[in-house]
């Protein structure tokens, strides 16, 4: 385990240093950007606007019972951009892109394509890894604040159209102006681009280390998307304190 | 049979290379020369350490110990790769299946910014024709035959203007006629660029059909290094063993 912490960060830090050459991996880069965007927009979109949906349906009728219906749309608002969008986008994209990478980095190793752009002094690094985790560094947070929008959404439609709760949309909107403040879509929007380099590095990691033929590649995918996921919510935690100092 | 280049320049050098995996070993103690021009052939059984030798040959992967030099320099450090050119055709083709043919022949002048993308369509044309194909630039690795994969491989090779071309197994998985058209290739190309080449195999007609000198593996072991005529005449049994074996299956006795 410490020593896949440790190949890590060395790539992490290798593909850091790639940064100069950048600029001439900006058509991969491009092509990525569409890739993921492309793959995830849809399920981004119908993941948020459901999780939208049931936060707004699980606490609506117990704050309306309350006497704090008014406060559905702050609550809604808050833990949308605060935790579950870029929570279940990091973990969707994990799924979704971490396992692609996995998977095509992997098969590139096993089929030997890595070994050839050695020999063509090609760095695979630069030509691999660099394109795809700038990508999802640009895209992940993208995708963070269409999901909180469209999660909104779905907490509005449900809080208005519910019978148990009954809140219109002017004032749960007007409510979740009050309450989120810019800082905490800030928030969310950095931990989606740490989570982002999270995924990134982990499988392309994955990828560039298979062994084996297609059941490497399947071992590889699996890691990659565990792992992710598993950092991910370690770092939700630390991230989410150190923000709350930050507060 | 192919005249051997001339002796006095030698261009890589091999010197007590060992690896092991794990406790197997793999390569053991080996040390061999290689001369500017020549095909050099590595024969061997399968699971004899020729592709790991060939690895450990352009740098793929690192010695336990001893070293491998081109021209006295370590083949690890990046200015041999750069000065020198070592290009390696890998069994498979090892093509990048993303890419269509026209990209993966042109994708070291792309990457380093070489050429204008004029050019590299030129060179690309060129290097393909060189290998026998035309009109296959925009086809993907995954419609062509194992023997058009090798030859895609092989002007991909070219590209580079290798003082080095390093074959692994390029005649296998393919019919006898494409293996002599792949054999016939690799010798064209030595007198053509003037390449060093070395090839690995366990093909023993394309070795005694293309070699300058023959090195022969065995368990990790060199057994033995010449001419093909010396070859023959060599008496040590696992040789003799290994360039005569042949089909001697008895049907009548078999039913």
């Amino acid at each position: 385990m410490f020593q896949s912490i440790g190949e890590l960060i060395v790539l992490f830090w290798t593909t850091l240093r790639a940064f100069p050459a950048l600029w001439r991996n900006r058509a991969k880069v491009l092509d990525q950007i569409f890739e993921i965007g492309n793959a995830s927009l849809l399920m981004a979109c119908i993941l948020s606007l459901f999780i939208g949906g049931v936060l707004a349906l699980q606490t609506g009728p117990v704050l309306v019972e309350r006497g704090l219906g008014q406060y559905v749309g702050g609550m809604v608002g808050i833990s949308m951009c605060k935790e579950l969008a870029p929570v279940m986008m990091a973990i969707l994209i994990a799924g979704r892109i971490g396992s692609a990478m996995a998977a095509e980095i992997g098969s590139m190793q096993v089929y030997q394509e890595i070994d050839a752009l050695r020999t063509m002094n090609i760095n695979p690094v630069h030509y691999l890894v660099l394109p795809r985790l700038v990508a999802i560094s640009l895209v992940l947070p993208v995708l963070i604040i269409f999901s909180i929008v469209v999660g909104w959404l779905g907490g509005a439609l449900v809080a208005s159209f519910n019978h148990q709760i009954s809140i219109g949309f002017q004032s749960y909107f007007a409510n979740l102006r009050n309450l989120v403040h810019v800082r905490s879509v800030v928030g969310g929007l950095l931990k989606g681009l740490i989570f982002a380099m999270i995924i990134g590095t982990v499988s392309c990691h994955q990828g560039l280390h298979t062994l084996g033929g297609p059941r490497g590649i399947g071992r590889s995918v699996t890691k990659a998307v565990v792992n992710s996921i598993v950092l991910i919510l370690i770092l939700d935690y630390i991230l989410t304190r150190l923000l709350m100092f930050a507060d | 049979m192919n005249p051997v280049p001339s002796k006095s320049e030698v261009v890589l050098q091999v010197r007590h290379l060992s690896k092991s995996f794990g406790n197997v070993h793999v390569l053991k103690d080996i040390t061999f020369d290689v001369y500017k021009g020549e095909i050099f052939v590595i024969m061997g059984p399968s699971g004899s350490g020729k592709t790991v030798l060939l690895k450990h040959l352009i740098g793929l992967d690192k010695p336990d110990k001893g070293e491998v030099l081109v021209h006295d320099k370590p083949v690890q450090n990046p200015e041999v790769m750069e000065k020198y050119r070592l290009a390696m055709v890998f069994q498979s083709g090892a093509l990048l299946n993303s890419l269509t043919v026209g990209e993966n022949v042109g994708l070291y002048l792309t990457e380093h910014r070489l050429k204008t993308p004029k050019e590299i369509e030129k060179i690309i044309s060129e290097k393909l024709e060189i290998v026998g194909l035309s009109n296959v630039q925009n086809r993907l690795p995954a419609d062509l035959s194992g023997g058009m994969k090798k030859r895609v491989a092989i002007a991909r090779a070219l590209v580079i203007e290798p003082e080095f071309i390093l074959y692994d197994e390029p005649t296998s998985e393919l019919d006898p006629m494409i293996a002599v058209t792949i054999g016939e290739e690799i010798v064209r190309l030595r007198d053509r660029v003037g390449a060093t080449s070395i090839v690995v195999t366990h093909d023993r007609d394309l070795a005694f059909g293309i070699a300058d000198r023959i090195a022969v593996l065995f368990n990790g072991n060199l057994l033995f290094i010449g001419t093909p005529d010396e070859l023959k005449q060599n008496t040590n049994p696992d040789i003799q063993k290994f360039i005569t074996a042949e089909f001697r299956f008895n049907k009548k006795n078999a039913a």
